[in-house]
């Protein structure tokens, strides 16, 4: 790795920042042969997760299996530095579940930072960035606080909580991006100068307990799932011994004691002005909000098994040290706990995301990018997206090529950004499956069949995964033909039937209508023989396509409106609006509308009409100014 | 470029009463879909451009019917082909010249629709003539003005007190299912939280009641449709049962001003009289019975259909006579016709009870156990007052008449609107029933919700292209 800077080197691109969006931005712009660096305050927090130490999750799973069959970094980390592993929802249909790890944090934090040590094209730096500098409304490099300038051809910022990072407990206050970490300071200043809108967001974190003094007999335990999933298609199968988390609650007494504090947390004072995530929040507004509930879970979460750190989830306060310390004395099994980190909320700045392309770069600067909370964004898989995103699109922008935007119908991540880019958010944004309209084929079981295309033609993905991921495909759609031909008779079909409670057959009937029942799996028909997917159990890839064979099956009807419902709202995307369209010159418009669309500039049609205050009537208009034919008049014939 | 490539159909005059009226279909499949209904010389598939066809239009469904040799006529029409791109929209346009008339026009337009015909949304023919480049720039901006112009008008419209309060019934409908939706979402979002879930039978029950609320939404616009046009009564009976007697002494009752105006058909007349302040578009019908006779049986043809779109059936038997075999062919062929429950809208009277009475009621109550019976006695004006309220009651159901400022369904879109809603609820409560999991319940209770969406005009990104353009007014 190549610290010394030579001052006449420009590099393609400088990720100013190294959290989960910052080293996916790196890491992507590197594996696609840019001249990269990665600049950190602090080399040694490369990749860290400040808050829980767990990747994945409801939605979030998507999003990390997405960038994985990318050729994202996240999942392959989370394979690597995991300690336990489950999947969620699994008592749902296919379309919801999530697949969610505990990591070792620090384990994590190494792999992430070996991955950029280790990466071609990829400089590491540790400074701070105080000023982007521009030429002509485009970036070409960044300033760092020691003066020196960094030549750059596209810059992305990933600035997490660090931007003028304000630290609360109780009444303390203080700078910082994490605790014990600077804030950066210069670069919120040098945006609004340039004409950003900044914003201010909140977040929290809870507090740190010594494991050995736990009492873990009054909780309950949550084992990991056995086998493990693991997070990467780039892996088969994972061997790990895997470590549990616990299960406890808050009481009364706990309500009691946090409520003594109320007086003096910023929450309420007024003192955190940015507004927080009210998905995630903190132990005293959920007291506050729903004072009915008696109790409140906490899962304790190992920090890692080199050390005996727990994670409190579910506590995450900023009231005063010994309010915290009370409280927390107050659950089951934590009695005589000790803390060995205090929780606190951090304020941060943001810019409020519909100031950003599609492609995640600024409009009012060329070549510059944003990332993650930077965005408006909570999470580390929402960051980590967004960073692989504008690590693909910085190097394409450099390359003058064509921008890399998805589309809500075919990944979270298009949603996600969709989102941002269109509608704004004004507190910190996370994902839902609910947010996605097509998630019943945005699974996390065919990320690789729908994305993995794309990484491999940005040369993301090595020509072995993705030769993989072809041949999965073919077996799938040969499996699903074959089974649709082969048909059965009764006193072939029926013992199997009937050995699981269904309904034996009359007449011939083929595999495939049989399989649509619920309870006949793939499985049950192993012995049959007749088609290739019912041969080759226990061989590499085979499971995965059984998989998919059998949700297609399965949900047939389901996936099939969908996929008429994805293609109604392709068919609108693809009709795109010049990004120079004069909004502001046509009248007809109402007033509302005139202003969102010139300052959102939406790409198409499709994203003009999920902005809000946008009208049908203010949509028909813009197509009709769209469709100006020549100047040729047709006569009414009518 | 193309983003609308179904087929559209409208009534493009203006609604109320003319003497003709235009609809008309453009889109890929006009030409093949006026076909269908069509019956000329010539096929319209083979028609010249631009060149009017003189025709009959029928209703095959009604055609092939059956048992009483129903034509399914409909109406003499002129039909004209204006081929692509030589027409308004530059698409492939059928305009159907019939004679007018709000029912009459209503019908031959569902007809269509049933054919695969998407009813045109308000100016979706002048945005087609836009899109595909039909219209130029001057003429886009004065249409560009206008369409803001007709925001503002349906805005004022909207704030009228009944549009209003209808708003404000759809909206609630919506927030419901936006609840119970939440329920759902809640469990596939937040599965991992300690929060209590709702059960099944809460759901399924939450989404019963929705589901009777969107029901009485549809029965209010067959309510509404009465209220602007009249009920159409057909009075039946076997020969002599004094059907004509009765209708004079209704006339005379109510002092009603008797107008005579021609029928959807023109062959027969039609009444009108005012019952309680409805509107009564009587029929006498010319009698219903088995018969080989060519001339007669085109006329009971005719009878059959006038029962098939009465809202009000009146079965008028002779109380002088026993039951006998007529009567039954009468109840019979109406019954045919009329198979389900809620088509039943019957009453029955037995007339002449000045005279003694020989007729057993148990044979009419056999036949039409759920209709009301009265009677009466149309030469004495006797038991009127009940038959009027057995006619009332019957027509509105039994909420009675509508009250003021209750939300009425008035359009042919937001009744549609309002059947695709309640089809996903269908499907949402059967695949809850099903033991299917939250999402994909979900999926139809949101489609649900976007169609509930397009009546008040609240979009979600599926249903944009529905919702494209929805302030245009129809027609040029």
């Amino acid at each position: 790795m190549n610290l010394k800077i030579n001052p006449d080197d420009i590099y393609d691109v400088v990720v100013v920042g190294a959290g989960h969006a910052g080293t996916e931005a790196a890491l992507a712009a590197a594996r696609m042969g840019a001249k990269t660096m990665l600049m950190t305050m602090n080399i040694f927090t490369i990749g860290q997760m400040s808050c829980n130490p767990a990747i994945g999750g409801l939605a979030k799973g998507q999003l990390v299996k997405e960038i994985d069959a990318m050729g994202g970094q996240m999942g392959v980390a989370t394979d690597e530095a995991g300690i336990q592993f489950r999947m969620l929802n699994r008592s749902k249909g296919p379309a919801v579940w999530s697949p969610r790890a505990q990591c070792d944090r620090l384990l994590y934090a190494q792999k992430i930072r070996q991955a950029c040590e280790q990466q071609p094209n990829l400089d590491l730096r540790q400074g701070m960035a105080v000023a982007i500098e521009i030429e002509n409304r485009r970036v070409v490099g960044i300033r760092t606080e020691t003066g020196s300038l960094i030549k750059a051809r596209a810059v992305i910022l990933t600035a997490g909580t660090f931007l003028n990072g304000l630290i609360h407990i109780g009444e303390i206050h203080y700078p910082a991006g994490r605790a014990g970490e600077f804030s950066a300071k210069g670069i919120t200043e040098c945006l609004v100068e340039l004409g950003f809108e900044s914003g201010r967001l909140k977040t929290g974190t809870p507090p740190r307990l010594d494991g050995t003094t736990i009492d873990f007999s009054k909780t309950e335990i949550q084992p990991g799932d056995e086998p493990p999933t693991p997070f990467s298609f780039r892996h088969e199968t994972i061997e790990v011994e895997q470590m549990p988390c616990f299960l406890t609650y808050t009481n009364s007494r706990t309500h009691e004691i946090l409520r003594k504090g109320f007086d003096r947390s910023p929450m309420f004072t007024g003192r955190i002005q940015g507004v927080g995530p009210r998905y995630c929040p903190s132990i005293e507004d959920k007291i506050n909000r729903f004072a009915d509930k008696e109790r409140h879970q906490i899962f304790l979460e190992p920090e890692g098994r080199n050390t005996t750190e727990y994670y409190v989830n579910g506590f995450s306060t900023s009231l005063p040290e010994e309010i915290q310390l009370e409280g927390i004395r107050s659950i089951p099994g934590l009695e005589n706990v000790k803390v060995t980190r205090l929780g606190y909320a951090v304020e941060y700045d943001f810019f409020p995301p519909t100031q950003i392309l599609a492609s995640l770069e600024t409009k009012l600067i060329q070549n510059l990018f944003f990332a993650g909370q930077i965005n408006g964004t909570t999470g580390y898989e929402e960051a980590a997206c967004q960073g692989f995103m504008a690590g693909v699109n910085a190097v394409l922008k450099v390359r003058g090529e064509e921008p890399f935007i998805l589309d809500r119908s075919e990944a979270y991540v298009g949603v996600l950004i969709d989102d941002l880019v269109t509608k704004g958010t004004i507190e910190p944004y996370r994902m839902f499956t609910s947010r996605a309209e097509h998630r019943l084929i945005l699974r996390q079981d065919n990320a690789d069949l729908r994305l993995m295309e794309y990484g491999y033609r940005y040369g993301l993905i090595a020509a072995e995964d993705y030769r993989k991921m072809t041949l999965k495909r073919s077996r799938i759609e040969t499996a699903l033909e074959e089974l649709k031909t082969c048909r059965v008779s009764a006193e072939e079909i029926n013992p199997v039937l009937e050995k699981i409670g269904s309904t034996p057959i009359v007449d011939k009937e083929t595999l495939y209508n049989l399989l649509k029942r619920p309870e006949l799996e793939i499985y049950h028909l192993r012995k049959l023989s007749r088609v290739d997917i019912l041969n080759h159990w226990g061989d590499r890839g085979w499971d995965a396509v059984r998989e998919q064979v059998a949700i297609a099956i399965k949900y047939e009807g389901f996936i099939h409106r969908q996929n008429k419902s994805a293609e109604r709202l392709r068919q609108l995307e693809s009709r795109t609006i010049p990004q120079n369209f004069d909004y502001l010159s046509i009248r007809a418009f109402s007033a509302e509308a005139r202003e969102k669309l010139h300052k959102i500039r939406p790409r198409s049609i499709g994203q003009a009409s999920r902005i809000s205050g946008v009208s049908p009537a203010d949509i028909s208009i813009l197509l009709v100014h769209l469709n100006r034919p020549a100047a040729q008049r047709v006569s009414r014939e009518t | 470029m193309k983003i609308l490539d179904d087929t559209i159909a409208a009534i493009s005059t203006p609604l109320g009463s003319g003497g003709i009226a235009v609809i008309r279909i453009s889109g890929p499949h006009s030409i093949v879909v006026a076909d269908q209904i069509f019956s000329a010389k010539t096929r319209l598939t083979e028609a010249e451009s631009h060149r009017a066809y003189f025709g009959k239009l029928i209703d095959p469904d009604s055609a092939a019917h059956g048992n009483y040799q129903n034509s399914g006529f409909l109406d003499e029409v002129v039909v004209t082909v204006f081929r692509a791109p030589r027409s308004y929209t530059r698409e492939d346009v059928v305009e159907i010249s019939c004679h007018g008339g709000y029912y009459h026009t209503r019908r031959i337009l569902e007809l269509l629709l049933k054919r695969g015909c998407r009813l045109a949304e308000p100016g979706e023919f002048t945005q087609r003539a836009f899109l595909n480049g039909r219209l130029d720039l001057s003429q886009a901006e004065a249409v560009g003005d206008m369409i803001r112009a007709k925001t503002e008008l349906s805005l004022r419209a909207a704030r009228s007190q009944f549009q209003g309060f209808f708003s404000e019934r759809i909206r609630a409908l919506r927030q419901q299912l936006l609840d119970t939706c939440s329920l759902l979402e809640l469990e596939l979002d937040f599965a991992e939280e300690d929060v209590r879930f709702a059960d099944r039978s809460e759901i399924q029950a939450k989404l019963a009641s929705t589901i009777l609320q969107v029901e009485e939404f549809l029965e209010s616009y067959r309510r509404g449709k009465i209220i602007r046009e009249g009920a159409k009564l057909v009075i039946v009976g076997k020969p002599n049962v004094g059907k004509s007697s009765l209708l004079n002494a209704l006339l005379k009752e109510d002092r009603a001003i008797v107008t005579e105006i021609p029928g959807t058909t023109r062959d027969v007349l039609e009444e009108q009289l005012s019952l309680g302040g409805v509107l009564f578009r009587v029929v006498d019908t010319a009698g219903v019975r088995d018969t080989d006779d060519r001339i007669e049986r085109e006329g009971v043809n005719r009878t059959i259909n006038q029962v098939v779109e009465a809202d009000v059936v009146l079965f008028l038997f002779d109380g002088s006579e026993e039951f006998n075999h007529q009567d039954f062919e009468v109840i019979q062929q109406v019954l045919q016709v009329r198979s389900s429950p809620e088509s039943q809208n019957f009453v029955a009277a037995i007339n002449k009870i000045d005279l003694p009475l020989l007729i057993d009621k148990q044979e009419i109550t056999g036949w039409l156990p759920n209709s009301p019976l009265v009677e009466i006695s149309a030469k004495n004006l006797m038991g009127l007052e009940r038959l009027e309220a057995a006619l009332l009651s019957v027509a509105f159901g039994k909420e009675g008449v509508i009250l003021n400022g209750e939300p009425v369904v008035t359009n042919l879109r937001q009744k549609e609107a309002l059947e695709r809603a309640l089809s996903a609820l269908k499907l949402a409560l059967e695949n809850l029933a099903r033991g299917l999991s939250a999402e994909f319940v979900a999926l139809d209770l949101r489609n649900a919700m976007d169609c509930l969406g397009e009546i008040i005009g609240e979009v979600s990104t599926e249903e944009i292209l529905g919702n494209i353009f929805s302030k245009f007014c129809i027609g040029k």
